[in-house]
């Protein structure tokens, strides 16, 4: 984020083909190739003056293998001979995204606004909804509306992908200890590499825009459903599972009867946990052209226009507190709250004792 | 009595080489040295046990002794390494997954130390779980659920929800579960032990009278003797993996075969383990045959050749009549009445299979030798003071 405060603003214009050349611009040589010259010459330059091998007292002067070119031509060969692929594959996100997009744009505010309330009342209470009511009319009041639903649209679409392939990946982990044992590291790997880091290969095999966007996201955003899926189905004790094969229960129905609805409360803090990690990189992914709340705060940035920063930071705050609040009420159940069934309370519960009492009468 | 569930030659070994293991218990290696040369622990060591149709059968043993692995090997919770067990002749040891699946489901029902409710389940889910495993339709399963929970007398907290409940009702839910299969065999993993004493004693009854009404084959796993003595028809009794002695509760009482199973009457409450059958005395001296010739004068004569003051006085099919003394026969003979006029009244008797601790009072406050009668008023024998205290005073006996 350094560099970016040195440049005047590289991304509120549209790429200008003189930020190309500047040093400070940390992408703009990568596809050529041209890197390793130019980007990070001063890393090598003393080594190049003479050139030194490894010896018993220095053995690890230079590399021993050239992991650097392998793969930057690895990726190289996969945006030349791969790119149709990759555009395939972005495909359903680039579908998913449309729909929430123009579900939550195209609609007028106040409807949305009722929505949502009426989703916090069902979730969680009224208190909720009127929470909701008031931060999302401060969001508009803002004028960020516009701003604040893009990137609802975009961690909403994360988030889905997240589920869609963070939950069954948790479950297969718990049945095959193997697979657990492979996806750790790469669950470490998504969790601890910087973002920055594949940016740039994200860039290069996606392009740049909303869908690479959410691509960034959902590798950031999902270990920890994988993680939580994975933990709540071995936290159920295992005289349960006992209990359930001594009464003849198969491997399926012990998961969906047993393992998945115990482990609920721990995937939906999981679920938390996605949305938020999802919103915190709202920011970051608006570095590759992607808008909304995030484009708004880098904008500040790089303008030092500190009131700009502070207007999308604020608005990303509170969808931050308002999803995780809504998240949250989901992990409880409904005997918690004191009704013994979901279609009990809320809206659709008054709507449920509407349709009794005229049953009856 | 037809065999219901059979074991042969059953082996259970923990780690890699179970063939291995078995070979050197079979050479008579013991269980630790099998240990510390292979690293491989003998749970089970050569089991064979035949359970009778109707009967409950206790396994007894201290923990470690390998009977729950046992029970988790008849329905095969644990794969067994060798021998078999049979179900009405049919192995489950060797049974494809999909057979012992059904078995599961509809034949051989259990019942865990640890309740294992499910949680997210009503209690009229949970008891109907086993019915939802095999597929049976919502109305029906919840019928038999109910019929169940009826059983155990839960019927009131079908949308409880297992945490409300408490150790004991949590036990009935398990119980109810394992009964709403209608199941040829029931496995109890010391299915009391994790009750406070009061309400174990309780549910060890209602185990015993639903067992009255519904004949079921049980396998009950106990470390507890009183909770053994209580229920069980006959007793097995494990060491180290290996079953030491069956038999009724009174054979093992009375010869127990080894020091291992003497062990067990140590620090265990005798009063609740002996019941007035156990320590009732025959003594021929007092008993007087209510056909006896002579009437009231030959009793008087029996008694005073005997020395004692009081008779008890039997029919010829030996049930017992009533208690006559010295001093009731006297004023008989003198008013010319028979012998039965001259039985005392309001003097105790005690069931034959009432505990000691139950009968302590009564034959404490009786001004006689208290006589014990079966459920057919047959007269067995007497219980003196003396005789209570001598049992009660047995714990120090066993003592190795």
């Amino acid at each position: 984020m350094t560099t970016t405060t040195e440049t005047t603003d590289p991304w509120s214009s549209a790429a200008p083909p003189e930020d190309r050349s500047m040093a400070s611009d940390p992408w703009g040589n990568a596809p050529s190739g041209q890197e390793q010259a130019s980007g990070s010459s001063w890393l090598t330059s003393s080594a190049e003056q003479a050139p030194i091998t490894n010896s018993w007292t220095d053995p690890f002067l230079v590399e021993w293998f050239d992991l650097r070119s392998l793969v930057n031509t690895g990726v190289k060969h996969l945006v030349e001979n791969f790119r149709g692929f990759f555009d395939i594959a972005k495909q359903p996100v680039d579908w998913m995204l449309e729909i929430f997009t123009l579900a939550l744009t195209s609609v007028h505010p106040f409807v949305v606004i009722a929505l949502f309330a009426l989703v916090c009342w069902q979730v969680s209470g009224w208190r909720l909804a009127l929470g909701g009511i008031v931060s999302l009319v401060f969001l508009g009041a803002m004028s960020v509306w516009d701003e604040s639903m893009i990137t609802l649209a975009l961690v909403l679409t994360s988030v889905f992908f997240c589920l869609l392939i963070g939950i069954p990946t948790g479950i297969l982990m718990s049945r095959s200890e193997g697979v657990a044992r492979a996806l750790r590291p790469i669950l470490d790997a998504m969790q601890t590499t910087p973002a920055f880091v594949y940016l740039v290969p994200i860039v290069m095999l996606f392009g740049i825009g909303r869908v690479p966007g959410v691509i960034v996201t959902i590798i950031f955003a999902m270990p920890p459903l994988i993680r939580l899926t994975h933990l709540g189905i071995k936290q159920v004790p295992a005289d349960l599972i006992e209990a359930s094969r001594a009464f003849g229960a198969s491997r399926r129905q012990i998961l969906y009867r047993v393992q998945l609805p115990l482990a609920v409360p721990t995937i939906m803090a999981g679920v938390n946990q996605t949305l938020m990690l999802s919103l915190s990189m709202v920011v970051i992914a608006s570095m590759i052209a992607v808008p909304g709340l995030g484009l708004m705060v880098l904008r500040g940035i790089g303008r030092l226009d500190v009131g700009l920063a502070t207007v999308g930071g604020l608005g990303i705050v509170i969808l931050a507190i308002l999803l995780d609040r809504m998240t949250q009420s989901l992990g409880r159940d409904a005997r918690e709250r004191g009704t013994r069934h979901w279609y009990e309370s809320g809206p659709i519960g008054w709507i449920y004792r509407q349709f009794k009492t005229q049953s009856k009468t | 009595m037809s065999t219901k569930l059979e074991v042969k030659n059953l082996y259970k070994v923990f780690g890699d080489e179970p063939k291995k293991a078995i070979e050197m218990a079979k050479q008579g290696i013991d269980k630790d040295q099998i240990f510390a040369e292979t690293g491989m622990t003998l749970g089970v060591k050569d089991v064979s046990l035949q359970i009778h149709t109707g009967e409950i059968f206790v396994i007894m043993g201290l923990s470690g002794s390998g009977k729950s692995t046992l029970v988790r090997l008849l329905n095969r919770l644990i794969e067994p390494s060798a021998g078999q067990v049979l179900l009405d002749g049919e192995n489950i040891a060797a049974m494809s997954d999909e057979a012992l699946r059904q078995v599961r489901l509809k034949k051989i029902s259990m019942v865990f130390q640890s309740f294992a409710l499910m949680p997210h389940l009503s209690v009229l889910e949970n008891t109907a779980f086993g019915l939802e495993l095999a597929g049976v339709p919502v109305s029906e399963r919840h019928e038999k659920a109910m019929q169940a929970l009826q059983q155990v007398g839960l019927e009131s907290h079908l949308h409880a929800y297992p945490d409300e409940l408490s150790g004991g009702m949590q036990q009935r839910v398990g119980l109810a579960r394992a009964l709403a299969i209608d199941p040829e065999v029931l496995l109890m993993d010391e299915a009391f032990s994790a009750l406070d004493p009061l309400i174990r004693t309780g549910m060890q009854d209602e185990l015993v009278q639903l067992q009255a009404k519904y004949q079921r084959t049980i396998v009950f796993i106990s470390h507890d003797l009183d909770e053994a003595m209580r229920i069980g028809d006959r007793i097995a009794i494990m060491q180290g993996g290996e079953v030491v002695q069956v038999g009724t509760p009174d054979d093992i009482l009375h010869n127990p075969a080894n020091d291992y199973v003497r062990s067990f009457f140590q620090g265990v409450n005798v009063s609740q383990v002996f019941t007035a059958k156990d320590i009732c005395r025959r003594k021929q001296s007092t008993i007087i045959r209510k056909t006896l010739e002579g009437g009231v004068a030959a009793a008087i004569a029996q008694l005073q050749d005997a020395d004692r003051d009081f008779g008890y006085v039997v029919d010829k099919e030996g049930r017992f009549e009533g208690v006559v003394s010295l001093a009731s026969l006297w004023s008989a003979e003198k008013s010319g009445k028979s012998l039965m006029n001259a039985c005392l009244l309001d003097l105790p008797i005690v069931k034959a299979d009432s505990s000691l601790s139950e009968i302590i009072s009564v034959i404490a406050q009786a001004p006689c030798a208290v006589p014990v009668v079966d459920d057919n008023q047959k007269y067995l024998g007497l219980i003196t003071r003396a005789q209570l205290l001598q049992a009660l005073d047995r714990e120090e006996d066993t003592t190795p």
